[in-house]
């Protein structure tokens, strides 16, 4: 998570010195999980929660990394479901073009979304948001192509390239897992680069960015466009996992689902939003089957989250004396 | 001849108002300033509380729109420029409370402003390492300026008057044609005072400088023009000596510091 150019800061717990290796190790060992996932859990389970995780990474970038609090996510999510969908069952191409369309399609919504939000800033921004990804839910309710209340059903998973077939379990949940990692990369770059590092500074002081002559909107709306593109690959991918796509996924409940996974696992942190949307499906998996009502109980873990660990799970342990000496460090 | 030549070029204008008015819902802040700005000097706004020289900061640098009046930066008419377009434009400001970027390092903070001029700011897609190539100038202007022991500390972690030093080296960064300073000794230690106030002095050399201050002693020893300003309005222009020997102006801050 920390990035290497980071310099050593005075006055934090000091570095463990084989603090690198460990935290490579952990990725590894993680990525190694991944991996073997398959032999030992439900893969339309973990592809759910890969497509969620990513799904959170992708709004993380928005919340954590530019501090804009976006309440209209599902209709990116939701929205590059349904592009994907119609694509490939319709139009019948091949599931990596259903994909990138889907992403286009997210990406062009995010760019009308955010042109009009971003003049609003906190509390505005979030209910502009709300509001027009509210009108997008209501576009989908009654546009024909995406069948209102049915959705589209059946969604054939085709073959990857023209070779892989999807529609082998374990194939699929490589090809998901690949999309994910790739994600994250996109995510990990784009926090740490020169575009990243103006990110930082408007996010510490706008109005001085603006008096160093950045044009801060333009930069936050890249960062609302890319947040909304990503957003896209996963609901793209989660179309393809469950072959359908439908008005679930365009609510305002999924908008604030995503900020739950990311508030619970830690703003701001890489892995905070992936251990937030596992918790969160694993939340759902479990108590489907069960007595208990899901929205209590995941509103519950929520409030006890923000009144006792307010950085999140993740968030909690880098800020920790372990989390520091191995390097790791909060951001802000 | 070459004398008569630098003192033409030292008294360029860069920066001028001309009848600024700045009006909120009835209450008139601002009321018909006229200000030139010239090249190399270090001209000082002062005046008692609420005399509205934030206010007038606030207009020049266009963080407000002035209700009625013009403002020209090096002949061209930024009226209606948004204040980052102004920026680039080369008149760069600083903020009453200090402006760092608290949890980046100091060298991080100089390289802010570095990497737009440089053309190094879009790119997502880059390595944090392509800013490496900033390190150098960042690092002269950060010795320059005498913080080269703090380079790699967090800007929240110096003290008051390092904070503003930085502030002015990473203003500086930009190579601005006119330096706004809003209130550069407010709340610092004799020490430090008479380590910016070399420092706004070097660097007036090759630039304007308009600075708000409430250390008088201060604008007595580096300022070379003083405006008075007084309920929005001008009260007295000058040199230290002659503003400082009217009567007006010593009834207005007679009222505010007895």
């Amino acid at each position: 998570m920390t990035g290497k150019s980071e310099p050593v800061q005075s006055g934090l717990a000091s570095a463990h010195p084989r603090a690198k290796r460990i935290r490579i190790a952990i990725i590894m060992v993680s990525l190694a999980g991944l991996l073997l996932a398959p032999h030992l859990f439900y893969p339309i389970f973990l592809m759910k929660l890969l497509c969620f995780a990513l799904f959170a990474s992708a709004f993380n970038l928005l919340l954590g990394y530019t501090g804009l609090l976006s309440f209209g996510h599902a209709c990116f999510f939701g929205g590059a479901a349904y592009f994907t969908a119609h694509a490939v069952k319709i139009w019948g191409w091949s599931p990596e073009a259903g994909i990138l369309l889907g992403v286009a399609g997210a990406a062009l919504l995010g760019l009308i979304m955010g042109a009009i939000a971003i003049r609003r800033q906190g509390i505005y921004f979030a209910m502009i948001t709300l509001a027009l990804a509210q009108l997008f839910y209501f576009f989908c309710l009654q546009a024909s192509f995406t069948h209102g209340e049915d959705g589209i059903q059946s969604v054939p998973r085709g073959k990857l390239f023209g070779l892989i077939n999807l529609h082998d379990a374990s194939n699929m949940y490589y090809f998901v897992l690949a999309v994910f990692v790739i994600g994250l990369l996109i995510i990990w770059r784009f926090v740490n680069s020169p575009f990243g590092m103006i990110l930082k500074s408007i996010r510490e002081n706008e109005q001085r960015a603006i008096s160093l002559g950045y044009s801060v909107n333009r930069y936050k709306l890249g960062a609302f466009v890319m947040s909304a593109a990503l957003a896209g690959l996963a609901g793209g991918m989660k179309a393809l996992v469950f072959q359908f796509a439908t008005l679930t996924d365009v609510t305002w409940q999924m908008s604030g689902e995503v900020i739950l996974m990311t508030l619970l696992g830690g703003i701001g942190t890489l892995a905070g939003p992936i251990i937030g949307a596992g918790m969160v499906v694993t939340l759902q998996n479990y108590l489907a089957t069960s007595e208990f009502p899901v929205t209590i109980v995941t509103g519950l873990v929520f409030m006890a989250c923000v009144l006792l660990f307010r950085r999140g799970l993740i968030g909690e342990f880098f800020a920790s004396k372990l989390g520091r000496s191995l390097g790791f460090r909060p951001d802000s | 001849m070459i004398d008569a030549a630098v003192e033409q070029k030292e008294s360029r204008v860069v920066l001028s108002a001309r009848g600024l008015v700045k009006e909120f819902a009835g209450f008139t802040a601002v009321n018909d300033v006229n200000l030139d700005i010239h090249h190399g000097r270090i001209h000082a706004l002062i005046g008692p509380n609420g005399a509205g020289k934030t206010t007038v900061f606030n207009l020049l640098t266009k963080f407000l729109q002035p209700t009625r009046g013009r403002i020209e930066l090096l002949g061209s008419d930024i009226t209606r420029t948004p204040p980052a377009k102004v920026a680039r434009m080369g008149l760069v400001r600083s903020f009453q409370i200090s402006a760092v970027f608290p949890n980046l390092t100091v060298r991080e903070n100089v390289k802010i402003a570095l990497q737009r001029p440089s053309g190094l700011a879009r790119q997502f897609w880059l390595p944090l390492s392509s800013l490496d190539r900033l390190d150098a100038r960042a690092d002269a202007l950060i010795d320059e300026l005498g913080l080269a022991g703090w380079r790699d500390h967090r800007a929240a972690d110096l003290s008051y008057g390092r904070k503003r030093v930085l502030e002015i080296a990473t203003t500086l960064a930009l190579e601005p044609k006119v330096l706004l300073l809003d209130e550069p000794m407010a709340g610092m230690g004799q020490e430090d005072v008479a380590m910016v106030a070399d420092i706004i002095r070097n660097v007036a050399t090759e630039r304007a400088v308009l600075m708000v201050e409430h250390n008088l002693s201060v604008v007595a020893n580096i300022c070379h023009q003083v405006t008075v300003l007084q309920r929005g309005e001008i009260l007295a222009e000058g040199d230290y000596a002659t503003v400082s020997a009217d009567p007006r102006v010593r009834t207005a801050y007679m009222g505010n510091d007895a």
